[in-house]
């Protein structure tokens, strides 16, 4: 989105630091001149939550790494140090580890934001690309980070997952002594994990400049999906969408607040709190809710395909519903970005979302169990078939026998119509 | 309509942070809710109630079980059973702990130090107790959890309900019975035996618990309050205190972070009704 900044230095020193390093002038185009559409709803204001809590996470994990002891003989204990001793530590240690699921579930809505309005399509898809990488790289930090605290789950979890590498043929069994750092997960394990939890979230920020710069080409999308068409169309950043995200910021930290100072374990499991015990596999091991849809389609593929076996299937299945993302601009053929005008598409949209639910439910079900009397082997098979048939057959099907209803000419005449129909609404 | 779907659509990813405690299921009756006094937004401990959930622990389970986390100092600080600091000097005083730098190898306690283990290593305390070391119980009511059939745990985010543990314990210790019920089958269909040198327990896993009855009526002499009301000397009400001191055990700042919460979430509040309105009106001049 080509447009001029409004920039003037004000005084010499602000001329002389411009014509060097024009940061000032940076800032003012993007964060507070940048013409952003009008009518961008709450779902919009999703990304700064998870910009703000990328902060929350940085800032308390620095002050937790200042207390904790990357030993399998220490570690349980420093982190019940942090909690009993440290001057304000059990609200630090409990805003981190609550804030882990507060990310993902802002990360999801923002997934499934994009979805549903169609942002990932022309010209938006590195945009996308780099959103999927993201995700993939929470999920790899906050699986680390879950393993610190050396509780019986963080144990299991590491151990069940790092497993499912060695499935791989021929490279699978190095490459799980690498990230193990020995045959077992131990001490080695822990210390590696410590470092790259450490090291990961750096990254995702430096990722998260590359995915705002990406934004900053084409400028936001918007719920009608139209392009921008003019300056009516569009209000600057600032004040107005400041002060709209960070009302909405203040509003995601009241669930926020309640579970940190309420019930911070609530969302965890009870078995992290005993202390990691190689000899004592727990009843059930299962990870972090964010991650049970995923590990439902793992669970899945208990049977052998062709001379692939289920365990290297499980892994493929596995993999492929967080690659399959990294498509989805080129597997939705329709051309209309909005959900909101495309009648069929929204049904099934909101089927993926139901059958997405099922699987995180799936997930957290014992594997030999039922749910609504079906038998969860094979419920798993019927959601992962779902999943994956979403983006492999259905999205590209849509798009071409699908009827989309009439598109508003521009973003302006889509709101005065909205306004109309309120207005409509009242009289009657 | 968009509203309703959006709400739905927000719940529905709710209900996959929800999902997680639905594999707690275990064999064994459902565990009753207690009123705890530390329950709730305006939960706070029992003072009294911690001083004698401390003895029941003093003089019955610190013979089998360690608090490893907890230091004798910590009996007098605020928010716990809040002995005096003479009370607690005194008290460690009664203790020798293993110390290498003091000569003999021990040393007499000081409220500094942690609650002593009443043996060496795991090994040795497995020894002495049938073969299962008995398990710390510092952080023992964060590490049991009870659990709830769909959709009843759903209400737990509300209300909010984290006293799993504590309830657990209390189930635990009132759940023994002499004899093996009746009619128990294993989770297959045969019928339940119960191996040597175990205790039919109603809510251990698995019901065979390698732990002897520790508590019977009358068994811990509570002093009479000032008042002259005599607590029960009750199995009951030892697991009650019990159980009570164990949350505190594990969550010492549990009333403390409980006040700090309800500040945090009146401003939270305010701050979001105030943002709201500075916010409408800055876009009532922008048609949106
Ligand atoms: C004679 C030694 C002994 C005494 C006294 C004793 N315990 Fe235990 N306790 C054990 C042993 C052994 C276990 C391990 C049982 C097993 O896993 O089968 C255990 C386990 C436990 C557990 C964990 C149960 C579970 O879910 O795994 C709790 C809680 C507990 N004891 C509480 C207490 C309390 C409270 C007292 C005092 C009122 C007490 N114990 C007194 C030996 C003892
Ligand atoms: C650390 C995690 C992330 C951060 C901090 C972040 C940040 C942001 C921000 C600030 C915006 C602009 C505001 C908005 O539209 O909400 C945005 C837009 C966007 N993000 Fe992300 N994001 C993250 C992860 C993701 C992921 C995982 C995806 C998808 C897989 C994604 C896809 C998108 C898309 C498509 C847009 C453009 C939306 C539009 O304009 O319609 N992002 N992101």
């Amino acid at each position: 989105m080509a447009h001029e900044s409004s920039y003037v230095p004000g005084n010499a020193v602000e001329k002389w630091v411009d014509e060097r390093l024009p940061i000032v002038r940076f800032a003012k185009e993007h964060l507070v001149d940048f013409p952003t559409p009008k009518n961008l709803n709450y779902w919009w204001t999703f990304g700064g939550i998870l910009a703000f809590m990328l902060v929350v996470q940085i800032v308390t994990g620095i002050i937790l790494a200042m207390h904790y002891t990357p030993h399998v003989a220490m570690a349980f204990d420093s982190v019940e140090h942090i909690r009993r001793d440290v001057n304000g530590g059990r609200i630090i240690q409990a805003v981190h580890a609550v804030g882990a699921s507060m990310f993902f579930f802002a990360v999801y809505i923002h997934m499934f934001r994009g979805l549903y309005f169609g942002s990932y399509k022309a010209p938006r898809e590195i945009l996308w690309i780099l959103g999927v990488l993201l995700f993939v790289l929470m999920v790899t930090t906050a699986f680390m980070g879950y393993v610190l605290p050396w509780g019986q789950m963080s144990f299991w979890a590491a151990t069940v997952i790092t497993n499912i590498v060695a499935a791989i043929p021929v490279v699978g069994d190095p490459i799980l002594q690498l990230l193990r750092g020995g045959f077992a997960v131990d001490n080695a394990t822990l210390n590696r994990f410590f470092s790259l939890h450490y090291l990961l979230p750096f990254v995702i920020a430096a990722v998260v400049g590359l995915h705002v710069w990406a934004l900053h080409i084409p400028g936001n999308n918007n719920p009608v999906g139209v392009d921008v068409k003019s300056t009516r169309d569009t209000v600057p950043f600032h004040p107005y969408y400041t002060m709209k995200d960070l009302f909405a910021i203040v509003v995601f930290c009241i669930p926020f607040a309640w579970f940190v100072f309420f019930a911070p374990d609530l969302l965890g499991h009870a078995d992290n709190y005993i202390m990691a015990n190689s000899q004592v596999t727990p009843a059930h091991i299962v990870p972090e809710w964010y991650f049970l849809p995923f590990y439902a389609i793992l669970r899945a593929i208990d049977f052998n395909i062709l001379f692939i076996d289920s365990k290297l299937g499980g892994v493929i299945f596995f993999a492929g519903s967080l690659l399959v993302l990294f498509f989805v601009p080129w597997l939705d053929t329709s051309k209309v970005r909005s959900g909101s005008f495309r009648p069929v598409f929204k049904w099934f949209y909101w089927l993926f979302i139901v059958n997405f639910v099922m699987l995180a439910y799936l997930g957290a079900s014992a594997a030999d169990g039922n749910v609504l009397g079906i038998p969860v082997a094979d419920f798993s098979k019927i959601c992962t078939v779902y999943y994956f048939a979403y983006f492999i057959v259905i999205l590209p099907l849509l798009g071409r026998f699908e009827v989309p209803r009439p598109l508003p000419p521009s973003i302006s005449e889509s709101v005065l119509k909205h306004d109309a129909a309120h207005a409509a609404q009242a009289t009657h | 309509m968009n509203k309703i779907k959006s709400i739905l659509s927000a719940l529905c990813i709710g209900l996959i942070a929800a999902a997680t405690p639905v594999l707690a299921a275990e064999a064994g009756p459902e565990i009753k809710k207690e009123p705890w006094s530390f329950a709730g937004l305006f939960g706070t401990y029992d003072q009294n109630q911690l001083q004698r959930g401390f003895q029941v622990f003093r003089e019955v389970c610190s013979s089998c079980h360690g608090a490893r986390l907890i230091a004798f100092r910590n009996l007098s600080e605020s928010g716990g059973p809040e002995f005096t600091e003479g009370q607690v000097k005194a008290l460690a005083a009664e203790y020798s702990i293993a110390d290498i730098s003091a000569e003999g190898g021990t040393r007499t306690a000081v409220p500094a130090d942690r609650w002593p283990s009443p043996f060496a290593n795991d090994l040795e305390a497995a020894e002495a107790n049938g073969g299962i070391a008995p398990p710390d119980l510092s952080v023992m009511a964060k590490a049991r959890n009870t659990s709830q059939p769909f959709p009843w745990w759903l209400l737990n985010y509300v209300t909010p309900y984290a006293e799993g543990g504590p309830d657990y314990i209390h189930a635990l210790l009132t759940g023994y019975e002499d004899e093996v019920p009746e009619g128990t089958h294993n989770s297959d269909g045969t019928p339940f035996e119960l191996p040597e040198g175990k205790y039919y327990n109603h809510y251990f896993p698995g019901h065979a618990i390698g732990m002897p009855p520790p508590l019977s009526d009358g068994l811990v002499t509570y002093a009479e309050a000032e008042n002259g009301t005599a607590v029960p000397m009750t199995v009951d009400q030892y697991s009650r205190d019990f159980a009570a001191f164990a949350m505190w055990m594990a969550e010492p700042h549990l009333v403390a972070r409980k006040e700090s919460g309800l500040q945090v979430m009146v401003f939270l509040i305010v701050l979001a009704g105030i943002m709201y309105v500075v916010k409408r009106r800055l876009w009532a001049k922008v048609e949106h």
